[in-house]
């Protein structure tokens, strides 16, 4: 089964990347609030039992592809063709 | 008589660059040190103190430490850490601290996004601790950093607690060259048995490569880790 993981910097936690690209990009004229930069992370798994996949997923997002103290997910399981 | 030289374990990562550097400063600091390979899955017989060296282990992909943190020793550094073992990461090596959760807090991209390479000056907050029992309080170190990842973070609970506990051995002295929050550079954890620190200690034990300071910290660990041996004899 194949899914997506979104990694984002949780609210309130410093974004240097985020903030940079923000500065660029008011500088070339967009009215910009705030940018904010995360991660896309494809992932295909072995199993297609969809409880099974969200379990790992949810595991493998906790203790690796995001760091929860500075970061959130979410995980979207793609429908199979 | 000459005094034991207790042993210390310096992990060799893939992407591991200042493990050779840790070796022979911890040799010159009369340690019998020794290097381990990140697929081992046990401690040297004997390991009275542990060093995770700095470097750029997995590229840093993902975030720094994130991937070292899951290497086979890893087990062995995490079980002897809980056992009440001295543990020292630096740079590279406290972002693999961070990320296996043996200290608090994570290391981000530094404020200016650029990597940072030159001297800096450390404040000690505490000499009561196994790795900076050789400082005076007060005392400032120059030791040189070099990372793009140094900037400490985490909630505002985090830091308060950080603080009131006592937590925050090192700071930044004057210039914050990462962004660190309350300009910190080292931390303990509540056990006073794992620290890290940004600053390459390492680096610094000869007046011949600009500053003889990171010594201090470095034969404060050897002296802990001969005080544990000779107690575990």
């Amino acid at each position: 089964m194949k899914a997506t993981v979104l990694v984002r910097p949780k609210a309130g936690i410093k974004d240097p990347q985020g903030e940079a690209v923000r500065g660029s990009l008011a500088k070339s004229g967009f009215d910009i609030v705030s940018v904010r930069i995360g991660r896309v992370v494809d992932v295909e798994v072995e199993t297609s039992d969809r409880e099974k996949a969200l379990a790992e997923l949810e595991r493998m997002s906790h203790d690796l592809l995001a760091n929860p103290l500075i970061e959130s997910y979410e995980i979207e399981l793609l429908e199979e063709a | 008589m000459t005094p034991e030289r207790p042993k210390v374990a310096v992990v060799t990562f893939l992407g591991s660059l200042d493990d050779h550097d840790a070796l022979w400063a911890l040799g010159a600091l009369d340690a019998e040190a020794q290097l381990v390979w990140h697929a081992e899955t046990e401690l040297p017989q004997g390991t009275s103190a542990v060093v995770l060296p700095g470097g750029f282990s997995y590229g840093d992909y993902l975030r720094g430490g994130a991937i070292a943190r899951f290497a086979p020793i890893m087990d062995a550094v995490i079980e002897f850490a809980k056992a009440g073992g001295l543990v020292l990461g630096i740079c590279n090596g406290f972002q693999i601290l961070c990320e296996a959760g043996l200290l608090p807090g994570v290391l981000i991209r530094n404020a200016s996004l650029s990597f940072v390479c030159r001297d800096v000056l450390l404040s000690v907050e505490r000499t009561d601790t196994s790795f900076t029992s050789r400082c005076e309080p007060g005392q400032k170190l120059r030791v040189p950093i070099k990372h793009g990842y140094g900037n400490f973070t985490g909630s505002e609970e985090l830091l308060a607690e950080l603080e009131q506990k006592r937590q925050v051995i090192f700071r930044y002295e004057g210039d914050n060259p990462n962004g660190s929050l309350n300009a910190i550079a080292g931390v303990i954890n509540e056990t006073g048995n794992v620290m890290g620190l940004m600053p390459h200690p390492e680096h610094a034990v000869d007046p011949l490569l600009g500053s003889p300071d990171g010594a201090l910290i470095l034969a404060s660990l050897v002296d802990a880790a001969r005080e544990r041996r000779t107690a575990l004899v």
